[in-house]
């Protein structure tokens, strides 16, 4: 079992993020959970999605503590909050994160990977200018991040689920795919 | 078809193929897109209802008692203080005898507010004459609201029922669903034909004043319907399970429950966690077993009576509590365990109020526990699981 935790704010379509993951899973055949977790759900308030990827029906309906992955999709909480928290030893974090500049006080026990999904959303007109809607390009970095997901079934789930913008959203994905780097720390 | 919904869509798609003819809902944090779905449903033209927005829960109950009156298969939804609100015309619908489908997704009461999962809000409607299912799935959620129908309107049973699902454990959780086709449910599910309704040129009295010598004759009816409830139940799982191919184990389903010493009695979501902890205990070689409450009304009595004879102990995990008794589930089991033979030692363990989570970790000492207090025969308190400032630690 792989286990995901998102870190976003209420507004940037974190819950989805964790959705489309796991209907792109569902699609490669494996079983999956996704869920979130609303505190105040307000627009900038910190949120927090699970997402839990499986060979076998998935029946531990409890939170995640422990995840293999975390995705960041804005850079801002890492000052606010320990996203970090619990990840397993060798575990990955995609975060959304200018690629020119430096990532800095992340131990060094983890592989990072950035992508500056703010312009990529931007850049296709997803959201507004100011608050780009910056789920579908994250997760079109997840699929170069994590190689058991692949971009097609991103690009497949996103069609799926995003309500408006369909072709723009699934294109954000597919830059963001190619734009996403591992990053030193 | 199957593919990826959340809790909430898959009781608006078993509305939805249960083809209602009337919603009268309210929305309330988290039961919204039950409604929103519902909604869109009707305006698309998918499901062919009157869809009808009211100004309360009171009022949602009241508009589908009317509808139900007038021969329409009814639905409804709601959650915690939405639900408690609708009290009073939950004894009406059930009184009435109006087989009325409802999805409460469960959540906690205030003060303090809270928007998660606990059981207290059904809990509270015990005594209203409806039938209750705690749901472990979102498959389940679905199926249960088709089977619901096909028992709620029997003719022997006439009586409303609550399908429950835990607030976002399940009511938010995305998982796989299937999706039956609308043809097999129709073939399963006759459409709604009551034998009275209001009718225009065929007069009738619905509910009317009577007097103490015909009262507690309905009362007594109403008791009988709640009696066929669980024969009719079972009988209709079967068939379900014939047509879809999916079953849950009637009332009270056993989960390795065979040459079990110890058992854990519990309700919702909770028990889909704790299958993977009977595993993992098994696996080690202890003796553990599941019994999942589906049913909470009518009370798999004879099924728990059967478990305490051949069972040590049971661990009854309440999420909510009655104050100045106990769990009220813990209630019900050691009725029914106790009328036996064999006395089992049977302890109760409030957990998880308010959506405090219930890892397998707490789980598996709650397994500990129990055998702790089997071996020791003792007669156990109710214990507060995972609370602050109580010395037992359970994470």
């Amino acid at each position: 079992m792989i286990e995901v935790r998102f870190h976003g704010r209420g507004g940037q379509g974190v819950v989805i993020a964790s959705e489309v993951l796991a209907l792109a899973a569902f699609k490669m055949g494996f079983e999956v959970s996704s869920f979130p977790f609303f505190g105040v759900e307000r627009r900038g308030a910190p949120v927090t999605a699970f997402a839990r990827i499986d060979k076998k029906p998935i029946r531990n309906r409890s939170s995640i503590y422990e995840p293999d992955y975390v995705v960041v999709l804005d850079s801002g909480l890492l000052k606010g909050v320990d996203v970090l928290e619990g990840l397993k030893p060798g575990g990955k974090v995609l975060i959304n994160y200018p690629q020119a500049k430096k990532l800095e006080g992340l131990p060094d026990k983890y592989s990072y990977f950035v992508l500056d999904a703010t312009s990529v959303a931007a850049a296709h007109g997803i959201g507004s200018r100011s608050t780009p809607i910056v789920n579908t390009a994250i997760m079109g970095g997840f699929a170069k991040m994590c190689d058991l997901i692949s971009l097609d079934a991103i690009m497949a789930s996103i069609r799926e689920l995003a309500p408006v913008k369909e072709e723009a959203n699934v294109a954000a994905a597919k830059e963001a795919y190619e734009r996403t780097v591992e990053a030193k720390v | 078809m199957r593919t990826v919904m959340t809790g909430n869509y898959a009781s608006a798609y078993g509305a939805k193929l249960a083809k209602v003819e009337v919603i009268a809902a309210y929305p309330i944090t988290p039961q919204t897109s039950i409604v929103e779905k519902l909604a869109e449903f009707v305006s698309t033209g998918e499901l062919r209802a009157k869809f009808i927005p009211v100004e309360s829960e009171h009022s949602a109950m009241a508009a589908c008692i009317a509808a139900e009156t007038a021969g329409a298969r009814t639905y409804t939804a709601t959650s915690s203080h939405g639900l408690t609100l609708m009290h009073e015309v939950l004894m009406w619908a059930s009184g009435a005898r109006l087989p009325i489908v409802m999805t409460n997704v469960s959540r906690a009461m205030a003060p303090p507010w809270s928007v998660w999962v606990d059981h207290m809000d059904s809990i509270a409607q015990r005594d209203t004459g409806w039938l209750q299912f705690f749901c472990e799935s979102n498959q389940e959620i679905l199926d249960t609201i088709i089977m619901a129908y096909k028992v709620c309107e029997s003719s022997g049973v006439m009586l409303p029922a609550m399908v429950i699902e835990d607030a976002f454990i399940l009511s938010h959780t995305s998982e796989p669903v299937s999706v039956p086709d609308q043809e097999l449910v129709n073939s399963f599910l006759p459409a709604y034909a009551p034998e009275y309704k209001i009718e225009v040129g065929k007069p009738m009295g619905f509910g009317s004043l009577v007097k103490p010598d015909q009262y507690m004759e309905f009362r007594y009816k109403a008791m009988l319907g709640m009696k066929e409830a669980r024969d009719r139940f079972l009988s209709v799982e079967q068939e379900f399970k014939h047509i879809f191919g999916r079953e849950y184990g009637g009332l009270l389903e056993h989960y390795r429950c065979d040459d079990a010493e110890v058992v854990l009695a519990c309700a919702g979501s909770v028990a889909s966690t704790a299958k993977d902890v009977v595993d993992s205990l098994r696996a080690r070689g202890i003796r553990v077993g599941l019994a999942r409450i589906r049913a909470f009304r009518p009370f798999p009595h004879q099924e728990f009576r059967a478990l305490g004879a051949k069972v040590d102990g049971i661990a009854v995990l309440d999420r909510s509590y009655t104050f100045g008794a106990a769990g009220a589930m813990f209630t019900e089991v050691k009725a029914s365990a106790y009328s036996g033979q064999n006395r089992p030692i049977i302890k109760n363990y409030i957990a998880g109020l308010g959506g405090r989570d219930i890892t397998p970790k707490i789980i598996e000492k709650v397994f500990e526990d129990i055998q702790l207090v089997t071996k020791r025969r003792e007669e156990p308190d109710v214990e507060w699981v995972d609370v602050a400032g109580l010395p037992r630690r359970w994470r």
